[in-house]
């Protein structure tokens, strides 16, 4: 196989955490709504929370993303 | 809707934008200033931003506490918000005592905040590419020093207060003494990775974020140069761009306050290593 087709796969594969960082982020927003739909009193304490997990997760994925950039740049 | 007409002109007008979704974090100097090539000190678009960054937010918080009022004003006001979030941030994690660092996380968070939203501003058209829009925290330099900074500040302060007793961080207390040579190492990598982890997830959301953004206005430009019903349907991806550009703003400001908020819990730890 060419090095260059190898490269492009490997980038492709490393963005494979991204499944994980969905359904994560899948589960977090609908946990929260949940949450804040069942006590609606409670969202505003909530949400600061939310957000924090929110961007935790999401870097996940992009720590993915910098791996597949580094594959195809470097 | 003459298509002929939107094929010839386009191309050129979009030849200034079309040098790929990288082209936007080159870094450009301004005024070359080198040492026998050896030691590079040019000012740059980087160094450009930087300073409007920081003119930007001196000149906000010079406007917000001139001529202070009990019943503040619009500019006033703003300025209160943004104090008082990160005062209380700085007291919900580290109590009364963690007031000593609220200039150092304010600051932080400022410089972060701003670095990322006027990196969202758009360019001048036509303008030469050193003063290209420059969003300097999509710079894995500029942020793992802004991550040593204040991982190296938990360091040093926890060292001077609590000297030795700082060591207790990487041995929790009421762990029982057989798991210790499994816990320490664990508590010694995690403790190491954090600056990588701090800088990373900043660097990686800002670049992501930009790339994304040009990726979009890129289909926008290839889509219309296409002609026929392609030409129509590049409407999609411009709306696209707005939406990605609101999540922007929203991940401009979370990653600002997920980055003041981890050097507050990691401050908490110099403060009181046995946990």
């Amino acid at each position: 196989m060419d090095a260059e087709a190898a490269k492009y796969i490997g980038a492709g594969l490393a963005v494979l955490p991204l499944l994980g960082v969905g359904l994560g982020l899948g589960i977090m927003f609908g946990q929260f709504l949940s949450g804040a739909f069942r006590n609606p009193s409670a969202t505003s304490g909530l949400t600061g929370n939310f957000f924090i997990a929110f961007a935790l997760t999401e870097a996940t994925g992009l720590f993915a993303l910098v791996i597949a950039f580094l594959i195809l740049f470097s | 809707m003459n298509l002929g007409l939107v094929e010839r002109f386009l191309p050129d007008m979009l030849r200034p934008f079309a040098a790929g979704p990288m082209e936007q974090f080159e870094i450009v100097p301004i005024f070359p200033l080198s040492f026998n090539g050896a030691i590079d000190l040019s000012f740059t678009n980087a160094s450009l931003w930087m300073a409007i960054v920081v003119g930007t937010s001196l000149l906000f918080f010079t406007l917000a506490t001139r001529r202070l009022q009990l019943i503040p004003g619009g500019t006033q006001s703003m300025g209160e918000v943004a104090y008082e979030f990160i005062a209380g941030m700085v007291r919900d994690t580290m109590g009364d005592e963690g007031r000593q660092f609220f200039p150092f996380v304010f600051t932080l968070f400022t410089f972060i905040f701003l670095c990322n939203l006027l990196g969202l501003l758009p360019s001048i058209p036509g303008s030469p590419a050193s003063f290209h829009t420059f969003t300097v925290t999509s710079h894995i330099i500029v942020t793992f020093v802004l991550a040593i900074l204040s991982v190296g500040l938990v360091v040093v302060y926890g060292l001077i207060k609590h000297g030795f007793g700082f060591l207790k961080l990487f041995a929790p207390s009421g762990v029982p003494l057989w798991l210790m040579p499994l816990i320490v190492p664990i508590e010694i990598i995690s403790f190491l990775s954090r600056p990588v982890s701090l800088a990373v997830r900043l660097f990686a959301n800002m670049l992501a974020g930009h790339v994304v953004l040009k990726v979009f206005a890129g289909f926008v430009g290839t889509l219309l140069t296409a002609g026929g019903v392609l030409s129509v349907i590049s409407i999609v991806p411009l709306f696209g761009i707005v939406l990605v550009f609101l999540l922007e703003f929203l991940v401009a400001f979370l990653q600002a306050f997920v980055f003041a908020i981890l050097t507050c819990i990691y401050l908490q730890d110099a403060l009181h290593p046995s946990h």
